[in-house]
């Protein structure tokens, strides 16, 4: 079966869409992605759809899912590489993927998810988070 | 003047790849701005998608249209379902029987210039879109 590859980066998973995604294959990503998050205690998600042409409410609702599932599961989600096209269509659309963190590029967006691992490292510290 | 047609077949969920890509190539044809290629392309996967969930699959017809000096893409889908009871409810945000987000339709009809729809209970439904260059 046709899947988009993970890649795991210390405590982060990386994730680059490459194809024009067909239906099954988002559904598949959403469930890999939530399993390797729980499988290696993952503390963010990156997902890189600078070649991405177009979004439509299937993968917009797709994306949106792993951000809330991830949450849950504990880990941060991060959008990057968004065409400007594709962004300007897709607020249209109706969808504004407020629940998504996103950032212009991959660069920017591992900062983001390293700030946001660092704080929540902290924060268990500052509770007395003990081993 | 006769215009170019073609018609594709929407009946699993490659087909809906497939359409993106007819209604991409069709929109770099006529030099479409990427902003209104995008628009034009993500329509066609919301309607695609229609046509193949609720539809029971149906077709895609393809043009090119002119209005006086315009000219524009023009994408028909056609479909032999169940038709839908309440058009005017099917094309509020929100609505769905599907369980998805309800942006299918009414999202597809802010993502175009004009667009028309025709749905008979047991006969089926046609949705023409059409974007201007």
């Amino acid at each position: 079966m046709e899947r988009i590859p993970i890649l795991k980066l210390g405590d982060f998973l990386l994730v680059t869409i490459q194809v024009d995604m067909h239906d099954q294959l988002a559904i598949t990503l959403q469930d890999d992605l939530t399993t390797q998050i729980a499988k290696h205690a993952s503390r963010g998600v990156l997902i890189d759809i600078s070649s991405l042409e177009i979004v439509d409410s299937f993968i917009g609702r797709m994306l949106a899912n792993i951000a809330a599932m991830s949450k849950v599961l504990d880990a941060q989600t991060v959008l990057t590489g968004m065409q400007p096209a594709v962004a300007i269509t897709l607020v249209e659309l109706g969808m504004s993927l407020s629940g998504i963190k996103t950032a212009l590029n991959v660069e920017r967006g591992m900062e983001i998810l390293r700030q946001f691992s660092d704080q929540s490292y902290e924060l268990q510290d500052a509770n007395g988070f003990q081993e | 003047m006769a215009s170019r047609s073609e018609v594709h077949p929407i009946a699993g969920a490659a087909d809906v790849v497939k359409v993106r890509q007819v209604a991409r190539s069709w929109a770099l044809e006529l030099k479409l701005s990427l902003v209104d290629q995008t628009k034009l392309v993500t329509a066609a996967s919301e309607l695609a998608r229609n046509t193949l969930d609720h539809g029971h699959g149906g077709t895609m017809r393809v043009e090119q249209v002119e209005n006086g000096l315009r000219r524009g893409i023009k994408l028909t889908f056609e479909d032999k379902g169940p038709g839908i009871p309440d058009i005017a409810m099917a094309l509020r945000d929100g609505y769905t029987t599907s369980g998805g987000l309800g942006l299918g339709l009414s999202g597809s009809r802010r993502l175009v210039n004009e667009f028309d729809i025709k749905s008979e209970v047991g006969r089926g439904t046609i949705v023409a879109i059409t974007r201007w260059k």
